[in-house]
């Protein structure tokens, strides 16, 4: 019988697959208790070098059309369908009711596939909607565009770990915002799967980040790092005052989700514009009418 | 043909040939000896039993007495809006706008009156209370007025609704037309107000509520509360309160943010600034003096997206240096109330004494500064026109916001370097772009940092368009659809 290879899992940083500089990891077992892998434990360094990944590729990213964010968001898609049974047995071998978790971690990422779908088809609409001109009463053109805010932490929920995840992370995106992400401290393997198919999705390398490692290490560096410009984050009590508390040292936008009422993660009430308009800047140019 | 003489036409400046006579606005202001707090539709003595002086900087003369609120005051406040807002909120939009509309029909009746009140209380001088804050003010509720019956266009395909009872601070630079940005965009989307005036600057608010109570508006909808920091604190901590809308500095915005930490209610920040006015060689300089002025000097340099950092291209640094020392030479500082005034009075002395040292450090750093000769009134608080040449990014006079009438000069060789020296700051609420390339103005507009970007003009306001911050000038927009959308869920 033949000997598997197995994974060694590393985060996807900058667009290049990174341990953590820390060197720890925290094994990962299955429902069963067998072992199934070492997840890299990353530190406040490792998440202040995905911040300037991120920085480094969000002008770049910003500059992009929106059709062709579109496309790049449709390709990940893409990827996600091809590899759709091992993610979802990657979500499902953590789950000890193998039946029924089989059945809805294969509904989590039908429904990630079509998240993705749907935001890769906001890229070019969400600015005609949210953007104006202003009928202004002195002779100026007067018009308001939706900026991309640059830098966004995202701190992922445990429930839903994929789609979860990427519900918070794609509507930071799709408007040329980056995103370093902390991927569910409990089930983090799904973010690890991920970050493989974020690279070959013609996404530039360091739009998103994803980090693995526990949340009490990184929630204060995640609440004060003044190049993080927003916050999305699902969040217990403590945590959202820390959040909430080191944001505002940096006048931070922050967006919490209370971590102990239940998100239907599933629903498409959990997608929109209004997700959207929380990672931008609304600018307002004046200009005077003449000859 | 003779050659052009090199040396400028010689110039008239009629103020060294003859001095004006005061022409000074006399409207009868209207202003009580003193005011109470307006809860549940009137005016109530305050239960802490305390009052204070509310001074004009025009001659520090005292105008009022001015109720201090205490926390059981601003918990009756509370108590009014919260039991307000089930009717309010439940009134038909076209019904709830029809206040509205009165509400500007009423204040442009009493303009002049306003706007004598808000130069006595503030020290701005007339001609911009006059011919700005009250046509804006009054415009702010017309135009929202229109909103109320009209928020489900608002939604994006979700159904909208109102916050509840919203809390609100409001500056001193701008009383009554801060008040109409806050206020107008609260009531047309349905929630009921406790509104904090500035402690200085409390008179035109509480004027106000007279205009409220000839409109009818219902018992608790808009609740004023007067006092200083305590008072604002006790606004923003209240458990009824769904969202704290505050404009002000940025210091106590962040201890804002902090203090809401933990809480689920909404906060939207309107915080200071220290805008880059920008000016390239190609630009029409004449225009660019005026507007560069404009944007330094209104209100006394008391705006918090005053273009207070001139970033000017070195090819044309001099002569727009030159022209702009010839321009403020002209200008008129000294009564608020006289109709040919420019620089008024600076609102407060703790504010002039801010200004005195922000300018000192500037000296001590070794930028060079020029003021014109001008006699200043005796009484009152009033501070020159000040430009500060050579400056560089380090200098305090180039970080700070002075909010006072003093202009930063910094210069730039590339587009480039003009827009990496305008983002370097951890403001972003406005910034100013001179040239006359149009590609060149759009392509600055994408890559500042800023909220608002005055091309070819400055400080231009208008309630269908939104006003607000990137970075650490706050969050959230007044003015326009994107205004709205902060005043509901």
């Amino acid at each position: 019988m033949r000997t598997a290879i197995t994974k060694t899992p590393k985060c996807y940083v900058g667009g290049a697959f990174i341990r953590s500089e820390s060197g720890r990891v925290a094994a990962l077992y299955d429902a069963g208790g067998g072992f199934h892998c070492n997840i890299p434990q990353c530190s406040r360094k490792d998440l202040r070098n995905a911040v300037e990944a991120a920085a480094k590729a969000a002008p770049g990213w910003a500059a992009r059309s929106g059709y062709n964010r579109g496309q790049i968001l449709y390709r990940l898609a893409e990827m996600l369908e091809a590899r759709a049974v091992e993610m979802t047995a990657a979500i499902n071998v953590f789950e000890p009711d193998m039946d029924r978790s089989h059945r809805q971690a294969a509904a989590e990422v039908a429904t990630a596939i079509d998240r993705i779908v749907h935001y890769a088809g906001w890229a070019d609409k969400y600015q005609a909607l949210l953007g104006s001109v202003n009928p202004v009463s002195s002779p100026h053109f007067n018009f308001t565009v939706a900026e991309p805010m640059g830098v966004i932490g995202v701190i992922a929920p445990d429930a839903a770990p994929l789609l979860g995840l990427l519900s918070l992370v794609l509507p930071a995106i799709v408007s040329g915002n980056t995103v370093v992400a902390l991927a569910s401290e409990h089930r983090p393997y799904p973010s690890i799967l991920l970050g493989e198919m974020l690279a070959t999705s013609d996404l530039p390398g360091g739009v998103v980040n994803l980090l693995t490692g526990k949340r009490s290490d990184l929630v204060s560096t995640f609440a004060t790092h003044a190049h993080l410009r927003g916050l999305s984050a699902v969040a217990g009590a403590d945590d959202r005052v820390k959040l909430q508390t080191g944001a505002a040292d940096s006048v931070k936008r922050v967006h919490l989700i209370p971590a102990e009422t239940e998100t239907d993660w599933l629903s498409p009430a959990a997608q929109g514009l209004d997700p959207i308009r929380r990672h931008l800047e609304f600018k307002t140019v004046w200009h005077p009418i003449g000859v | 043909m003779p050659a052009k003489p090199k040396s400028p036409a010689r110039e008239l400046l009629f103020g060294d040939l003859w001095t004006y006579d005061p022409a000074p606005e006399t409207a009868d202001p209207n202003i009580s000896a003193r005011y109470g707090l307006f809860i549940n539709g009137r005016f109530s003595a305050p239960k802490s039993r305390k009052y204070f002086p509310s001074v004009s900087p025009r001659d520090e003369s005292k105008l009022a007495e001015i109720a201090l609120a205490g926390p059981a005051d601003v918990d009756a406040a509370y108590q009014a809006a919260a039991a307000a807002f089930p009717a309010w909120s439940g009134l038909p939009g076209a019904e709830r706008g029809k206040f509205l509309y009165r509400i500007a029909r009423l204040l442009q009746d009493r303009a002049r009156e306003f706007a004598v009140a808000e130069t006595l209380d503030g020290g701005k001088p007339i001609k911009e209370s006059r011919d700005f804050d009250l046509p804006v003010a009054a415009a702010h509720f017309f135009y929202h007025a229109g909103w109320a019956d009209k928020l489900e266009y608002l939604g994006h395909g979700k159904p909208v609704r109102p916050l509840g009872v919203v809390g609100q601070v409001i500056p001193w630079n701008f009383p009554l037309l801060m008040l109409a940005w806050k206020l107008a965009p609260a009531l047309a989307a349905g929630n009921t107000v406790v509104l904090k005036p500035a402690e200085t600057t409390s008179i035109t608010a509480l004027k106000f509520a007279s205009v409220l109570t000839d409109a009818g508006l219902p018992p608790g909808v808009v609740n004023i509360v007067t006092g200083a920091g305590e008072t604002g604190a006790a606004v923003v901590r209240h458990p009824l309160a769904s969202k704290i809308a505050f404009t002000g500095s940025t210091e106590v915005g962040k201890a804002i943010q902090r203090a809401l930490a933990g809480t689920d209610r909404k906060l939207t920040l309107e915080l200071g600034g220290k805008a880059a006015n920008i000016v390239f060689g190609d630009a029409p300089l004449d225009q660019a003096v005026e507007g560069i002025v404009n944007g330094i000097f209104f209100n006394q340099g008391h705006v918090c997206c005053a273009g207070s950092r001139l970033l000017v291209q070195e090819s044309v640094a001099a002569e727009v240096l030159a022209r702009l020392k010839r321009r403020i030479a002209t200008l008129r500082v000294g009564d608020p109330l006289d109709k040919n005034t420019d620089l008024g009075a600076i609102n407060s002395r703790e504010q002039l004494d801010r200004i005195r040292g922000l300018v000192a450090s500037g000296v001590e750093e070794g930028a060079t500064i020029y003021q014109p000769e001008c006699r200043l009134p005796a009484k009152g608080w009033y501070y020159p026109p000040t430009l500060f040449s050579g400056v560089s990014q380090s200098h305090r006079v180039a970080n700070e916001e002075i909010f006072g009438p003093v202009l930063s000069i910094l210069t730039f060789r590339t587009p480039q370097e003009a827009i990496e020296k305008a983002n370097n700051t951890a403001y972003g609420l406005s910034a100013g772009v001179w040239t006359d390339k149009g590609s060149r103005i759009l392509w600055m507009a994408d890559r500042l940092k800023a909220g608002v970007v005055w091309a070819n003009t400055y400080n231009k306001f208008d309630p269908a368009s939104p006003f607000g911050g990137f970075k650490e000038s706050g969050f959230g927009r007044e003015g326009g659809r994107q205004g709205m959308w902060d005043y509901l869920g």
